[in-house]
Parts: structure tokens; sequence; C-alpha cells
């Protein structure tokens, strides 16, 4: 099949510039540690999440200096634990969250924190909090009528 | 010159008037739903938000597009084809077209009752209506049945002309409904198998994310069947509309092939922020995903180096005085063009979306949603708009008149700054973290929040210039439909004389429904087994 000169030093180009980003993309995620969050199955029982530990006991649990881990629960329309999360300035989150109805979203607001959490599964991220302010966290996937008010806050000073 | 024939002028008519209600209905909800969540309006009691949402999402992306698709594509199979539809053909057609209307009424009717609030996604375990699914499964049915139609025409042509190459309308026609029935062959199994029974309540629980993979199986592959007849347009019928000729045959062909190929095993870039996929998986599927970026530059090297052979076949000279030779002022040019410029950082934005670890900046903001605006709801709905002031003079046999070209650029122009506020204003405060799909509420006056509000009423300001456009286009098709009689012809384009002959593979279904199916299987069967293993059912809720 006949192809035009200009066409074809065109189509070298954007093939090349494609491979050099899928390559960047691919280096990032698999030896940067920068993976999507929430790496494959990590399934609980939806109809027995608040019997199911740690989800029986949803809240902040300092487990190493300066880290603490985020054990959570969202549900049509809100986040256990209700209350505002506080930590200091610094600290490194380890977030573990899952639904005990539909399927929710998990973003922070000012943050690359944003997953998707479904029931049946338990998503996974971690983020530092660098800078202090109260950061929403907000429910970014349709799951009913209450859907705009699923949010709460993160304190961090 | 031959004019089109009645009868199929009647079925194909029958499917444009249909796309352009439902593009009224959805326009009605779309513009309702952007003052509500800029804070204008609060919704009489009984109407909610999300209804709308829904309302507005499965007329515009399912309903307008599917049926302006089958009306288009049997334009050109009659015209190309032997000049008119066989009957089989015909029939085919309109027992597509009752049984998708059929279930987009029921479908209407279940979500203006409030019985299906899941949005056009319809994510289990929300639970909708059983009666909202088997609607679902009626407007895929009926599209299959005019898929069917279009391969019957398409075979007994090639049965009666052995040896000669199909014509490219014809072809690229038989790719879209090649791809459409692939790829759903996923919703159809989720929605049969899984939605239906458990919606009625035979069985207690579904599997959530073995359905949300088989829906986004399905969910991009139908982003192709949208571009797709926009690059039929573009390909076969622009060059002849500016009167150039069309760059090269085996080129055109070859890209539609690759779109085929592409375009389906590829689903996970919509799930990269969801648990239950292992990272490998995701990112092959984001290799794959960027597979399709080489025809779409093929595309774009095609569409301009038509444009630029036509000029300098009418005396341009310099690199790029060609552009003054194209035919601004005519409609049936004007707003493709507009869509294909308007691709071009549309397809940018696309780029970033399926960005693997980089999606997590835009995922579920309203950065997506106007990214879907500025795809399907500008560069494939201007060249649907386009399409309508040639096809509709040339299927009735009127004629266009200067008063209707320049209401249709006035419409055009009105659609392009309609969304440049709207989806403009989507795009950066999604950057911001405006999450989609959300009515309004400004999370306590939280000060991130409160900073979204501006650019929300530039959506609704955006939103109420976009309705202007639906009217004034519904009125301009009402002004097409009483066009003076006259004969219009239907516009082919011809290729270069200096593109070479189009090699015979491409040609070879078997080949690419080979490969194709070769490079599903191969993306899907490992993370699907996996999901069946490790089902973890899920109860369905009301949440609405």
């Amino acid at each position: 099949m006949h192809l035009h000169r200009l066409e074809k030093t065109w189509l070298k180009f954007g093939i090349s510039m494609l491979a050099v980003f899928l390559i960047v993309l691919g280096v990032m995620a698999f030896s940067m540690g920068m993976k999507p969050p929430s790496e494959h199955h990590h399934t609980v029982d939806p109809t027995k999440v608040a019997e199911t530990a740690p989800f029986d006991n949803p809240g902040l649990n300092q487990i190493g200096k300066n880290h603490y881990e985020a054990v959570m629960t969202a549900y049509a329309f809100g986040f256990e634990p209700a209350v505002p999360l506080e930590v200091p300035v610094g600290s490194k989150v380890d977030f573990i969250v899952t639904s005990s109805d539909v399927v929710h979203g998990f973003a922070i607001v000012g943050t690359n924190v944003n997953m998707m959490i479904v029931p049946g599964e338990v998503s996974h991220v971690t983020h530092t909090f660098d800078k202090p302010g109260e950061y929403l966290i907000l429910c970014n996937e349709y799951c009913g009528t209450g859907h705009e008010f699923m949010a709460i806050t993160i304190v961090v000073q | 010159m031959k004019s089109f024939d009645r009868s199929d002028s009647k079925l194909v008519l029958a499917h444009v008037l249909f796309a352009f209600a439902a593009l009224f209905i959805g326009g009605v909800a779309g513009l309702l739903q952007s003052m509500v969540k800029s804070g204008s309006i609060e919704l009489p009691a009984n109407i909610g938000y999300y209804e709308l949402l829904t309302a507005h999402g499965v007329l515009m992306a399912l309903i307008f597009t599917t049926y302006f698709i089958v009306g288009f594509l049997y334009s050109g199979v009659s015209h190309t084809l032997g000049g008119k539809l066989l009957p089989v053909s015909r029939k085919l057609g309109w027992y597509g077209y009752a049984l998708m209307s059929v279930g987009t009424v029921m479908g209407v009717i279940v979500i203006l009752l409030g019985k299906a609030s899941v949005l056009y996604t319809f994510y289990a375990p929300m639970k909708a209506s059983p009666w909202f699914y088997i609607a679902l499964a009626l407007v895929v049915v009926g599209s299959w049945l005019s898929g069917f139609g279009i391969f019957y025409q398409y075979i007994r042509w090639k049965k009666g002309n052995k040896g000669k190459l199909s014509p490219l309308f014809a072809y690229m026609s038989v790719v879209t409904m090649l791809l459409w029935q692939i790829c759903t062959i996923g919703v159809a199994i989720e929605v049969v198998v899984q939605l239906i029974p458990w919606s009625f309540g035979w069985v207690d629980t579904v599997n959530v994310v073995l359905s949300r993979t088989l829906f986004w199986y399905f969910g991009h592959p139908l982003v192709y069947f949208w571009l797709l007849p926009a690059y039929i347009c573009w390909y076969v019928v622009i060059p002849k509309v500016i009167g150039g000729k069309i760059f090269s045959d085996s080129l055109a062909r070859l890209s539609f092939m690759l779109f085929l190929l592409f375009s389906i095993p590829v689903g996970f870039h919509h799930q990269l922020m969801e648990p239950g996929i292992s990272p490998f998986w995701k990112y092959l599927q984001v290799v794959l995903t960027f597979m399709v970026i080489i025809p779409s530059l093929m595309t774009a090297f095609s569409m301009f180096a038509t444009f630029e052979l036509y000029g300098r076949s009418k005396g341009a000279k310099g690199t790029f005085g060609w552009v003054k030779k194209l035919p601004w002022k005519d409609v049936r040019f004007f707003a493709p063009f507009m869509g294909m410029l308007i691709f071009i950082p549309a397809g940018a934005g696309g780029i970033i979306n399926a960005s693997n670890q980089m999606n997590a900046v835009v995922h579920n903001t309203l950065w997506v949603t106007g990214h879907f605006h500025i795809t399907v709801a500008t560069s494939v709905a201007l060249t649907f708009f386009g399409i309508l002031y040639w096809l509709i003079p040339a299927i009735t046999g009127r004629v266009l008149t200067p008063r209707m070209n320049k209401l249709g650029m006035i419409q055009t122009i009105i659609w392009c700054v309609g969304m440049f506020f709207m989806s403009g204003a989507m795009h950066i405060v999604g950057l911001f973290g405006s999450p989609r799909r959300t009515a309004y509420n400004t999370y306590n006056d939280h000060p991130d929040a409160v900073l979204w509000m501006p650019y929300h009423v530039a959506m609704a300001i955006g939103g109420s210039i976009l309705f202007i456009g639906v009217i004034l286009i519904v009125y301009n098709i009402i002004g097409l439909l009483r066009a003076p009689r006259g004969e219009t012809e239907y516009p082919i384009g011809e290729v270069s004389e200096a593109s070479e002959k189009t090699p015979a593979f491409l040609e070879r279904w078997g080949l690419w429904i080979g490969i194709a199916v070769a490079l599903i299987v191969f993306a899907y069967t490992l993370p699907l087994v996996d999901m069946i293993m490790n089902n973890v059912p899920s109860p369905g809720y009301v949440t609405w």
C-alpha cells in the first residue's frame, strides 16, 4: 500500500512520540510506585461490612511516626466515621475504604486521591498531606438522591 | 443524476426525525440541569435532578446518536449499493426502527416515572425497574436488525459484483455496524444475563465488578460507533462537497479497520480508578487504547491533504494559501469542518483521560463531562447537523436555499460559542475537582466548592446558548422539509487519480474479524476469569 512521503514522516513522528509516552507511563507505574489505586482484589462480604474487621471499627489509627491508617465505609449518603478526620501536617495516610451498599467515589479535592469504592471490594490509596488546610472528601460517583450531600472533611494542621 | 429511492427516503427520514425529537427532549433536560447545577433554579417538587440527568444521557448519547447513525448509513448504503435497498434490508430497517422505538418510549416512561434514576451507565448494584433494562435490550436488538439489513445489502452486492471493490461508503458502514455488533454483545450479556433476572428478583445478587467490566467493554467502542459515521462524512462526503477528491481510498479503509481492532479491547481505561482489576491488565489496555491514535493521525493527514490538494488545484499559492480557497460559507462544509477542528483538542483531552495513573487527576470530575461534550456533542453532533443540509434535500427531492444555508451557518456558530462556554468551564472546574453527575451543593460553603460556582454559572450560560442552538436546528429541519422542490445530488467523493489501487486484503473480513476477536480474547480472558472466580455478590439497592 502506498504512503505519501510526508504522511510517512507524520506517522513516524506520531508513533515515536506515542511509544515514548507509553514507556514513560509504564516506567512511572511499575518501577516508581505510581500505579493506579486499589491494586487488585481485597474482598469483603458487602452485606456484613459493619461486622467485618477492620470496618467494624472505622476511624483513624496511628501506625507509625507521622503515618496513619484511615479505615472508612462509604454508604448512601455519607462516610463512616462521620466526624472530620484530623492529622498533623506532613502525615502519610493510608485510606482503606469499602462500601456497604452501592458504588461510590472517593476523591479528596486539591489532591490526586481519586478512586472508586465498589461493594465487595476494598479500595486502597495513600497520600501525604504536606500543606495544612481543611480538605474536602467527597463522593464523585452518582449513588442516588442524596449523592451531592455525601462528603466529609480531613483537617491537616 | 438519479434521484433517491422514495421508499428508502421514508425509512431514512423516519430515523432522522426520531433522532432530532430525542435531541429536543434531551436538550430541554440538559438546559434544566445546567440551571439547577448553577443554583439558578430549583425544580418543582416532583422532578428530580437525577431523573433529568438520566433522561438527558439516554436520549442524547444513546437514542439521538443511534437513530441518526442508522438513518445516515441506510441512506448511503441505498445510494451506493444499487440505488435502492433490497426488500429484505428495507424490512429489517423498519423492524429495527419499530423495536428501537418501542424500547425508547418504554425507557423514557420508566425514567420519567422515577423508576430508573440510574443514569445511562446504570451501574449495579443500583437496581432500576426491570422494564428499564428490557427497554434498553429492545433498543440494542433493534439496532442489530438494522445492522443485519446493511450486511445483507452489502453481501448481495458483493455477490452480484464479483471482483469489484465495494463503494467506500458501504465498506465503512459495514465496519461501523460490525464494531457495533461485536461491542453490544457485552452490554447485552450484562443486561440479559445479569440485570434483568436480578431486577425481577429471580436471583438475589449481582457480580458488580463483572457487570461494570461488561458495560465498559461496550462503553468505549460506543464512542467509536458515534465517531465512525462522522468520519464517513469527512472521508467520503466532504471531498465532494468542496469539489475535491478523496486523498486515498486504501488508507481510508485501513484506518477504519484499525478503529475496529483498537476500539474494543480497551474498556479498562474507564475503570482505571477501581478495585478488582490488576494494574498489569489496566496498563495493557491503556497501551491498546492508544493504538487508535495511529488511525486518528492518518485521518487528520487525509483530511488536510484533501483540503490542500483542492486549494492548490484552484491556484492557491504559498504554504497556507489553500485555506482561503475552501468554501467557508457553505454549511455542508463549515459545520463538519468545525467538528474536525474541535476534535483536535478533544482528542488530546481523551489521551489525558486514558493515561493510566494520570486519570486520577480528572476521573469523575466535570472535566470528563466537558470532554464528551466537545467530542460527541460537538465534533460528532456538528458533523451530523452538517449532513442534514444535503441529506434531507437529497432524499426528499428538494434544494438547499441560500436562506437555509445561512441559518445553518448561524446554528453552527451558536453551537460553537455555547460549547466554548459550557465545555470550557467544565474542563477547568473539573481540574479544580468539581465532581460530575452531582446536583447543586456548596458542601457547607467549603472554600474549594464555592470557587467552583462561577464556572457552574458559565456552564449554565453555555447550556442556554446551546439550547437556542437546539431550537434552531429543529427549526432548520422543518425549513429543509419545506424547501422548494428540485434535485439535490447525494454527494459521494471520487478517489484522487494519484491514489493507487486498493489492495484486496482490506476486504477480507474473516482476517480482520479474526484479529479483532484475538485481541479481545487476549485483553479480557484472564481478567474475566478472575472476576468470575472471585465473585463477591451484592444485593440490589434503590437509592433514589
